[in-house]
């Protein structure tokens, strides 16, 4: 790959720019043709698959790109949902006077809802770097034990806080250190404003925009380059002057950043109740099944599988019991026959679809030497089919 | 002084029961090098299926026979060590070869798949039941005020007697050794004529076994069991692997010395400082432990390897 000039000055800001600004149109679309025409039920479902991305991709960064595998995304959704939530009930009342939604479309009430959903990423992002800096000598299953252990001492921490969310006139009284130890405890964050709803998806869809370019930015950069390296062999990656500690951290706290801004999204959506028993070990495995099942390290992959996970319980609704059974199942048959996930590190556009094709055909018969009890006479005819195949093609 | 006695029997039961599951987490880890997400369900389902039984051959209620704990006990433990010995065939023995993130993941699978099958009406349903009591709730003997229920003391005695049995397994008996030699190796074990797939077999069936009884204990113990997919029953697993990681993961007697440990640190902390921190002051230990001594009390440190 040939080096890039470098831009100057105005094409630096332009290269910025231009994402946000195509983040803005998108949503913009969004909000005033897609919502209303597609009704609130659809709308509805759309958001949480919008939200579903930002968890999946941000998940994706530390996950996929880096390998460090982290099971606790739904703490750093938790730390960045109670702080936006915290910001924006609060701050509603403090500045607006009012615990309702305050200003109409774009205004200032859910300018305070961007802040806050910011502010909110970067508090996670904190607990991130706090997360990251012991695990960085932990691997493997014993980094996911590590991420789980925190995200439920997250959780246990958040339990205990004050569980009775002050009326409006004890928050006008009360001085900002009572107000932080005031998120509701184990009952839940509640009657903070529900800025996003069907007819209002303008900021999930500009983070949804914003969370892809930066992680689709990130992998084809150099540094996601030193992630990927850090994935694949961190030994010879610090051999080859990779600084693994730095790499890893920063990726943990890129990832933690964008689930804050997902868990602030999150906790502002009409129907979601923000309270420590959602946001537990439960929630972090429905993100994992996201990035396992659309590839360790694509965007692509985590977008089509966060679309997936999140319509398709919707469809088959009267089957809702059997949902977690077949992801189960998905998961283990992903990880017997398809060891990087559907996508693996490629995007959409960057897979080669024959290739998959012909995998199709020999999948079953890959399947079937493991399956104990299979009649011998269609294990037989099963490989066949793949020799034949094969000659077919040499 | 009363206070102090209760607190240190309860340590001592619940420190018996994490080393129950522990051992299954330390004999798979040290063979396989993977951590077995799904340890805390065979521990659930050992617990429901005990229940089944008990319901099935009529020991619902009270007052059941003296042979009635021992029967559903090695029922329970045959359906389980059943039950790990086809996880390891169809979901992990596929993935021998391949990375450890992707048999972490399967894993996890495997957990998830146990959970929410287990939740099914078909299954054991969603509602919590009710433990029968296998065991008289009469108290055995008192100590300084406290009474000591049979449950506890049961519990104590076997798992002091299965250890012992590991024990004799692990590093006196011709498996064990096996054991230990594909642990070091498999490739070389299976060189040397090490029947590797059998072996590991035998071990999650030994592990599951332990489990089942853990599970069954639990249940006696605290006369309630919750749906499999309950967030207690992955607590109580993950507990029982901080227990393993803390002593040593890979050692059998590191396991029962770290699940000692870990419950005295909940146990008292619970008791003399806050009970809702509990779980707090289990993970604390947990991430301290890895961060000064990443092998574990008992455990040797060992080069890892690319």
């Amino acid at each position: 790959m040939t080096a890039r000039p470098t831009p100057g000055l105005v094409g630096a800001v332009v290269r910025s720019a231009y994402p946000i600004l195509i983040g803005f149109a998108l949503a913009y679309v969004m909000q005033t043709v897609v919502a209303v025409s597609i009704g609130d039920y659809y709308s509805k479902i759309f958001i949480d698959v919008g939200i579903a991305i930002v968890l999946g991709v941000s998940l994706g960064i530390v996950n996929g790109y880096a390998g460090q595998f982290s099971l606790g995304h739904a703490g750093f959704m938790a730390v960045g949902g109670y702080t936006a939530a915290a910001i924006v009930y609060y701050g509603s009342i403090k500045l607006f006077g009012t615990k309702a939604i305050y200003g109409g479309s774009l205004g200032p009430g859910e300018l305070l809802l961007c802040a806050g959903c910011i502010a909110g990423g970067v508090m996670a992002a904190l607990t991130g770097w706090l997360v990251g800096l012991p695990s960085l000598r932990l691997r493997g299953d014993y980094l996911a034990i590590v991420t789980l252990g925190f995200g439920e001492i997250i959780r246990v921490l958040i339990k205990q806080t004050d569980d009775v969310v002050l009326s409006q006139k004890q928050v006008e009284a009360a001085d900002w250190w009572t107000l932080l130890d005031n998120l509701g405890g184990g009952f839940g964050f509640i009657g903070g404003p529900r800025y996003i709803d069907a007819r209002n998806p303008f900021w999930v869809w500009l983070f949804v925009v914003i969370v892809c370019l930066v992680a689709y930015r990130l992998k084809y950069s150099n540094r996601g380059r030193q992630l990927l390296a850090v994935r694949e062999n961190e030994i010879a990656a610090e051999a080859m002057g990779i600084r693994t500690t730095k790499a890893k951290v920063s990726a943990f706290m890129t990832s933690a950043f964008f689930a804050g801004i997902g868990g602030g999204l999150y906790a502002h959506e009409l129907g979601n109740s923000l309270r420590p028993a959602d946001l537990g070990f439960q929630k972090s495995i429905d993100i994992v099944i996201i990035v396992v099942l659309g590839g360790m390290g694509s965007i692509s992959g985590a977008v089509i599988a966060a679309i997936a996970v999140t319509i398709l319980p919707e469809v088959f609704r009267s089957f809702s019991e059997y949902r977690m059974i077949a992801y189960a199942l998905a998961l283990i048959i992903v990880m017997i026959l398809r060891p990087q996930g559907l996508l693996g590190l490629k995007e959409l556009w960057e897979v080669d679809w024959r290739a998959i094709g012909r995998g199709l055909v020999t999948a079953p018969g890959r399947f079937a030497r493991w399956l104990p009890g299979l009649p011998g006479r269609l294990r037989s005819a099963l490989r066949e089919a793949i020799d034949r195949r094969q000659e077919d093609r040499s | 002084m009363t206070k102090f006695v209760q607190v240190f029997f309860q340590t001592l039961t619940l420190g018996s029961l994490y080393a129950l599951i522990a051992l299954g987490y330390t004999l798979v880890y040290g063979i396989l090098r993977f951590i077995n997400f799904a340890h805390s369900d065979v521990v659930t389902f050992g617990a429901w299926i005990a229940f089944t039984i008990a319901g099935v051959l009529g020991w619902a209620g009270t007052g059941s026979p003296v042979f009635a704990m021992p029967i559903v006990m090695i029922a329970a433990m045959a359906a389980s060590a059943a039950l790990g010995f086809t996880i390891e065939r169809l979901a992990y023995r596929p993935l021998r070869k391949a990375p450890r993130l992707n048999v972490l993941i399967t894993a996890i699978g495997v957990s998830l798949f146990l959970q929410n099958t287990g939740q099914l009406q078909a299954v054991f349903g969603k509602d919590p039941v009710k433990m029968p009591r296998l065991l008289s709730e009469e108290p055995l003997f008192r100590l300084a005020g406290v009474q000591v229920p049979l449950v506890d003391v049961a519990l104590v005695l076997l798992a002091v007697a299965l250890v012992i049995v590991l024990q004799w397994l692990v590093y006196r008996s011709k498996l064990g050794q096996a054991m230990r030699a594909v642990s070091w190796n498999d490739q070389i074990a299976s060189l040397m004529g090490v029947p590797v797939d059998r072996v590991i077999s035998i071990t999650f069936v030994i592990g599951s076994a332990l489990a089942a009884a853990g599970g069954v204990l639990y249940g006696l113990k605290y006369g309630q069991l919750n749906q499999t997919a309950d967030a207690l029953w992955v607590l109580l697993g993950l507990k029982a692997f901080v227990a393993a990681v803390v002593g040593g993961i890979g050692n059998v007697r590191g396991a029962v010395v770290g699940a000692l440990l870990i419950a005295t640190i909940e146990m008292f902390g619970a008791a003399y400082l806050s009970p809702q921190l509990a779980d707090l002051y289990v993970f604390g230990v947990l991430i301290l432990m890895l961060l000064l001594r990443p092998a574990g009390l008992l455990g040797s440190d060992t080069v890892e390897k690319v």
